[in-house]
């Protein structure tokens, strides 16, 4: 039987204040998969932020997300890993300590609210692996991308901890590197692939990051990767964005190109260019477009 | 630092003074905090930490064992304790199943609540409780949404935000906020 593809789309906040091409990407991929992404009404930042302030805030703040989601009887998918991360840890653990539970109602009885666990937080990338699986993708690929060689960059939070996400292999993620495959283009293995890009550093110090970045980039050059390919708007922002910033800092030029996951995937689809938002991305994606 | 101000700042040297014997309970009570204790300072997440990688200050393992031995001041106060980017590396590589990363936040939490609170996340409180997200969107950024053919951004009931705000006695110290 079809597994029933409708979830409420957590945007979060990066997403609509600063990475538009993921959504519109995501979107994108979405209808053509007939994955039916409702607005997930009234929500909150998912809480990550304040964890490090406050880790009753953060559980409270994502409880409250939850809650809204369980309120229309629908699944959570997001684009955003910390979202994902956040929520997915958040309601495992809510619906297996009854005593965090009973507490956290405490705060939420406050706005009116109850966290009753009945409802499954996903990240894309994992509803496209479980939920839609690599067969029916597969049907809709139009246009393999067999002429492109390209990096997958995970981001920690669609992965890690395993003990609480229990998605793929964070030390070698298989099943990311299939979705990239499913496309056609080839997924290669780099030096220090499954690391962090050290973004959500960034603002308390910017040279670890910075160094970080340009060590991956280095590292994906070195096997003549074309691209990157970023699920998060994070880790996109740390390569993408912070690409000029990195190549100034250490006097040296990668200009490579990186995607969102959605629109390498949209790419193989046949949506063009102009569909997926490529003209948004700080690097100039011309020469992945060439290759196509 | 230079040889001569390294003489006159003898940083292995531990006051008795300094250590506070009860902190290692108030970190445990913390959630992700209760294994502290069970740290037997291998080494791993330092080892395989990739912010510890690019630094030359940043170590994991001494955070954990400044707060195992109860050095509050000094550790609460350290710049150090913001560097974890929580990439839970050493969440699924300790080999006692110490939640390293959820430890470095119960230190966190405690160096909020004592003051010590970097200013990002009293703007990041701020905007959340002002409009429901961890960033003010500006108009512009709602308009070009339409333009693009995407959907509006639903609008979240601050006043429910606010209100557990208040009720996790979050809301004053990130109105106080703001220490760095």
């Amino acid at each position: 039987m079809m597994p029933n593809l409708k979830y409420a789309l957590f945007l979060g906040c990066v997403i609509p204040y600063r990475v538009a091409s993921y959504e519109i990407s995501a979107r994108k991929v979405a209808q053509k998969l007939d994955i039916e992404l409702v607005e997930m009404p009234d929500y909150n930042c998912c809480g990550l932020p304040l964890d490090p302030a406050s880790h009753d805030v953060m559980l409270t703040l994502a409880a409250r997300n939850l809650c809204q989601a369980e309120k229309h009887g629908l699944n959570i998918v997001t684009l955003c890993p910390g979202c994902a991360g956040t929520l997915r840890k958040v309601n495992k653990m809510l619906k297996e300590d009854k005593h965090e539970r009973e507490r956290v109602n405490g705060f939420l009885k406050e706005a009116g609210l109850e966290f009753k666990g009945t409802i499954e937080v996903k990240h894309l990338m994992q509803v496209l692996a479980e939920d839609v699986g690599l067969e029916k993708i597969k049907e809709k690929i139009q246009r393999p991308l067999t002429n492109l060689s390209v990096a997958e960059h995970n981001g920690c939070h669609v992965v890690r901890p395993q003990k609480h996400i229990g998605f793929d292999d964070p030390e070698n993620p298989v099943i990311l590197k299939s979705l990239v495959e499913v496309t056609g283009a080839k997924c290669l293995d780099y030096m220090d692939e499954t690391e962090c890009c050290g973004a959500p550093i960034i603002g308390v110090n910017d040279k670890i990051p910075l160094a970080l970045a340009r060590d991956k980039l280095s590292h994906m050059k070195a096997v003549n990767a074309q691209a990157v390919i970023t699920c998060c708007p994070f880790c996109h922002m740390m390569f993408d964005t912070n690409q000029t910033r990195i190549e100034r800092t250490f006097s040296e030029t990668y200009g490579m190109p990186v995607l969102h996951y959605p629109q390498l995937l949209g790419l193989a689809m046949g949506f063009t260019p102009e569909e997926l938002a490529l003209k948004e991305l700080r690097v100039d994606a011309s020469k992945v477009v060439a290759l196509i | 630092m230079t040889a001569e101000k390294k003489e006159t700042v003898p940083k292995a040297t531990t006051r008795i003074s300094e250590i506070n014997l009860q902190f290692k309970n108030e970190v445990k009570k913390i959630p992700g905090g209760e294994r502290m204790m069970l740290c037997f300072q291998c080494g791993t997440c330092t080892a395989d930490c990739p912010i510890a990688r690019f630094s030359d200050t940043y170590r994991p393992r001494q955070i954990l064992r400044m707060a195992q031995l109860g050095l509050k001041d000094r550790v609460l106060s350290s710049d150090q304790l913001w560097l974890c980017a929580a990439c839970y590396t050493c969440v699924d590589h300790c080999p006692q199943d110490v939640e390293i990363s959820s430890v470095i936040r119960a230190l966190r939490n405690i160096a909020v609540r004592e003051g010590y609170m970097p200013s990002v996340f009293k703007e990041l409180a701020g905007a959340i409780m002002e409009t429901g997200l961890a960033y003010k969107i500006p108009e512009l950024r709602l308009k070009k949404r339409q333009e693009a053919g995407l959907p509006p951004l639903p609008k979240t009931d601050v006043q429910s935000v606010a209100k557990l705000f208040s009720k996790t006695g979050f809301a004053k110290p990130a109105e106080k906020g703001g220490s760095q």
